[in-house]
């Protein structure tokens, strides 16, 4: 009775895992050379034929990252907006599909996947955090797509389809490392969150320290969201350091920096360079945390340019007074522009073309004008170091003589030959 | 227990083969539709993309199967099954690193190791260069851990809400272990970027259409043996074991040895669901499988039904679609209806919508008639000492009370 009835059960299994064998498969790799490419299955579904045309936003509107990314989607939507009121792109109008990344990385590739074979897309932009992007990465390669990605990271990446309208390392951590120098700091002290933003940049900031009779006293790591700081800034205090480096994310900064405070640390006894705090987080953290300490970014509400004053004037038209701009809102702001200029010069909306034309398109963005560098997707961008002021923006002290070549692997500093 | 008692019971089980066999073809023919459904149906009608989604709900489904064995007929909630699935799912995840890397690389060190590590493969990756190893070690891997979790927490007679605690932890710290080791794990960025599958290449849709049926397959299996194990005896001990695990052990089992061998199940389960899922979804990080994605996983199972066949699938299949329909338009508005429809499922009909038509049927039956038969029933539910999680209006439920199983099953043990 009971072997007969788990034969019952298990004979359409039998069948059906027959059936699904003879429904065949698809292509072995036998040439590793071909394999990797896009194959002929991933044929582009983009529709160009109408006046309108699709382009995709991939931020986390819910989630952890939502508080941040969500300042991007503002920004990007602004561009839209902007770009189709000036007649769109080669004639047509932007038509935006937005998806939530919802601050999981398995969820970024899932939508990519969606925005570029179910909504055909012609770009995708959006990202935020380094394991979203490498999370998006494979799937914009194996379907032969776009991502434009907005946001400073480590370094060591570039991919066709990529193109990375943030800092790389050397935009924004050794200008600040230049900084500290220039400021007679001898003494640095390391601390950041557990991933590989803040491990790889450490690992630079090392290599430099070595290169340059700097002395890295410390380097302390806490896991994303960690909120207890008080055995850090103790033993950051005891160090003597000259200056802290912090590579910090989210509500971390928080707790570091009241911490900081409390101990009776202060930007004149020992400054805190922060790579991860814009204008937008000042007011979370605390201005009295936070007034006088220094960061490292490309671009500052407070700049100077006629490009800048009518970003954060229309910025504030659309979406309030109070609302503020920062470098990665910028920089996605810049990408959709920049992605219009390629477009508008490859004559097409052709993934292949588009890449084929990137190289020296220019933008006249807030932060000045940036170049795209086609040999590795990202663009050329200023480094400036700012000081946070009384009323909670930041003001540039230092600012690079001239917009800097992106270079993602370091190739060009001696230094940093045994990084990669 | 007197003869008379038992007499009595075989009776029951008289009736209830008889139903057994009546219900036989139709849970044949509900198992033939549903076969029709996966492997023929969906293949044919839907867009590669929404397959390979289809795809990772299934692998999600194939987790709800062995959570509803675990908690549903045998009372362990496990607030980690996570675990379970990010073992599977990073085993396979370092056999495709290392295979792409051959393939491609010829280094034969996968790149993020050239990046962040030391540019070497450590030596416990190595086994996983082996295709065999590694289709073994996605079962045994996650089996042998559970099964000393298991003899080490049941033999102990940690339960309840000691043990959701427990295995809840563990989830915390694989996570936090596998974000630590950047090096070597990928820390918080997972691991990505898959090429191949056992020599297939992922970008081919023909291929990625093959690993959808594979899936499907292993979900009608797992449904199928799970079935199969509910209805046995053992399945009958193991309900005992939930409901009353002091008498059990009076009887002469040793309930521990009974909770662990399901929640080895449970974990090799979960594993080979990991494993399905890395070459369908192309990725696995930290996030996918810490505190919220194992909590995530009982959802559907709870909200299904969680100590029904299908119950735990259904529930499963149904959060992930709604989930993935609803989250593009209100992102954060999911959040908080996913968490009310529980709220109100654990509160209100505590056996899953699996249950609906039982407690309606029941509630129309009290309407009805207030007499006789009415009164009659009412101990018999009330007598349960736990509330009964097992529709009892399910024709094959209703004779099987778990603890009348229990005699019968007993006879054989003693000497």
């Amino acid at each position: 009775m009971k072997v007969q009835s788990i034969k019952g059960a298990f004979i359409p299994v039998a069948v059906t895992a027959l059936a699904a064998v003879l429904t065949g498969c698809g292509s072995q790799i036998s040439d590793p050379a071909a394999a990797g490419q896009p194959s002929g299955g991933t044929e582009s579904c983009v529709d160009t034929s109408g006046d309108s045309i699709k382009v995709g936003f991939l931020n986390s509107l819910s989630g952890t990252m939502a508080i941040s990314e969500t300042t991007v989607f503002d920004s990007l939507s602004l561009a839209a907006e902007e770009i189709n009121a000036d007649g769109g792109v080669l004639g047509k109008q932007l038509e935006v599909i937005s998806e939530d990344g919802a601050s999981e990385p398995t969820k970024f590739a899932e939508r990519a996947g969606k925005l570029i074979q179910q909504d055909c897309t012609a770009a995708v932009f959006g990202g935020w955090t380094s394991s979203s992007r490498k999370a998006m990465l494979p799937v914009f390669e194996s379907n032969d797509a776009l991502l434009f990605y907005p946001v400073q990271y480590e370094g060591l990446e570039s991919s066709e389809n990529i193109f990375y309208t943030g800092a790389t390392t050397n935009q924004q951590i050794i200008p600040a490392l230049d900084y500290l120098a220039e400021q007679g700091t001898k003494t640095i002290f390391l601390v950041g969150s557990d991933y590989v933003f803040p491990r790889t940049a450490n690992k630079i900031i090392n290599a430099y320290a070595e290169a340059h009779g700097m002395e890295i006293v410390g380097e302390e790591y806490t896991p994303l969201g960690s909120t207890e700081f008080s055995t850090i800034v103790n033993k950051v205090r005891d160090s003597g350091a000259d200056a802290v480096f912090n590579t910090l994310n989210g509500d971390s900064n928080v707790a570091f920096f009241r911490q900081y405070t409390s101990v009776g640390l202060t930007p004149d006894t020992m400054p805190v360079v922060s790579v991860s705090i814009a204008e937008e987080e000042v007011p979370g953290i605390g201005l009295e945390n936070i007034e006088g300490q220094l960061t490292a970014w490309d671009y500052y509400q407070t700049l100077d340019t006629p490009a800048n004053t009518a970003f954060v004037s229309a910025f504030k038209d659309k979406y309030g007074a109070d609302r503020v701009t920062s470098d990665p809102m910028e920089a996605a702001y810049t990408s959709l522009y920049l992605w219009k200029e390629m477009v508008e010069k490859a004559g097409s909306f052709d993934v292949d073309k588009v890449q084929e034309a990137a190289d020296g398109v220019s933008f006249e963005a807030p932060e000045g004008t940036v170049t795209v560098n086609g040999d590795n997707n990202h663009i050329t961008k200023t480094p400036r170091i700012g000081k946070i002021t009384s009323d909670g923006l930041i003001e540039t002290v230092w600012e690079a003589p001239e917009a800097v070549e992106p270079d993602p692997y370091l190739e060009n500093y001696d230094w940093a030959s045994g990084l990669s | 227990m007197s003869t008379d008692t038992i007499r009595r019971t075989t009776g029951g089980f008289a009736a209830r083969l008889t139903s057994v066999r009546q219900s036989r073809t139709g849970v044949l023919a509900g198992f033939a539709a549903a076969a029709v459904l996966l492997l023929v149906a969906a293949p044919a009608l839907l867009p590669v993309f929404s397959l390979g989604l289809l795809g990772k709900f299934l692998c999600f489904a194939i987790v709800a199967v062995g959570i509803g064995l675990a908690w549903g007929r045998g009372g362990m909630l496990t607030l980690g099954q996570g675990v379970f699935f990010g073992l599977g799912a990073y085993i396979m995840a370092m056999h495709m690193k290392l295979a792409d890397a051959a393939l491609f690389g010829g280094s034969g060190v996968p790149d993020f190791m050239a990046l962040y590590g030391t540019g070497t493969v450590p030596g416990w990756w190595e086994p996983f260069r082996s295709p065999v190893v590694t289709v073994l070690a996605v079962v045994l891997v996650p089996g042998v851990v559970a099964l000393i979790l298991g003899l080490a927490i049941f033999k102990r007679r940690v339960k309840g809400a000691y043990f959701a605690i427990l295995s809840q932890a563990l989830a915390a710290a694989f996570a936090v272990l596998l974000i630590g080791q950047q090096a070597t794990t990928g820390g918080s960025n997972g691991l990505s970027g898959f090429r191949s599958f056992f020599g297939f290449d992922l970008a081919d849709p023909a291929n990625k259409r093959m690993l959808y049926l594979l899936t499907a397959v292993v979900l009608l299996a797992v449904v199928a043996a799970a079935r199969q194990l509910m209805h046995s005896r053992f399945g009958e001990l193991l309900v005992a074991v939930r409901d009353q695990e002091e008498r059990v052990r009076f009887l002469g089992y040793d309930p521990a040895t009974v909770k662990t061998v399901v929640y080895v199940l449970a974990a090799v389960m979960a594993g080979v669901a990991g494993a399905l899922f890395v070459p369908l979804v192309g990725i696995i990080s930290p996030a996918d499988v810490g505190v919220t994605p194992s909590i995530a996983f009982l959802i559907g199972v709870a909200i299904g039904g969680r100590s029904t066949v299908l119950g735990p699938v259904l529930g499963a299949l149904g959060v992930a679609i709604a989930q993935t329909s609803l989250a593009s338009s209100f992102p954060s508005f999911w959040v908080y209806f996913q968490g009310l429809l529980f709220v109100l499922v654990i509160g209100f009909l505590p056996g899953g919508l699996a249950s609906l038509p039982a407690v309606l049927g029941r509630l129309r039956r009290k309407r009805n008639d207030d007499g006789g038969a009415a009164r009659a029933s009412a101990p018999a539910t009330s007598a349960a000492p736990v509330p009964p999680a097992v529709p009892r209006a399910h024709p094959i439920h209703a004779a099987a009370s778990p603890l009348a199983a229990v005699p019968a099953a007993a006879k054989e043990h003693r000497p």
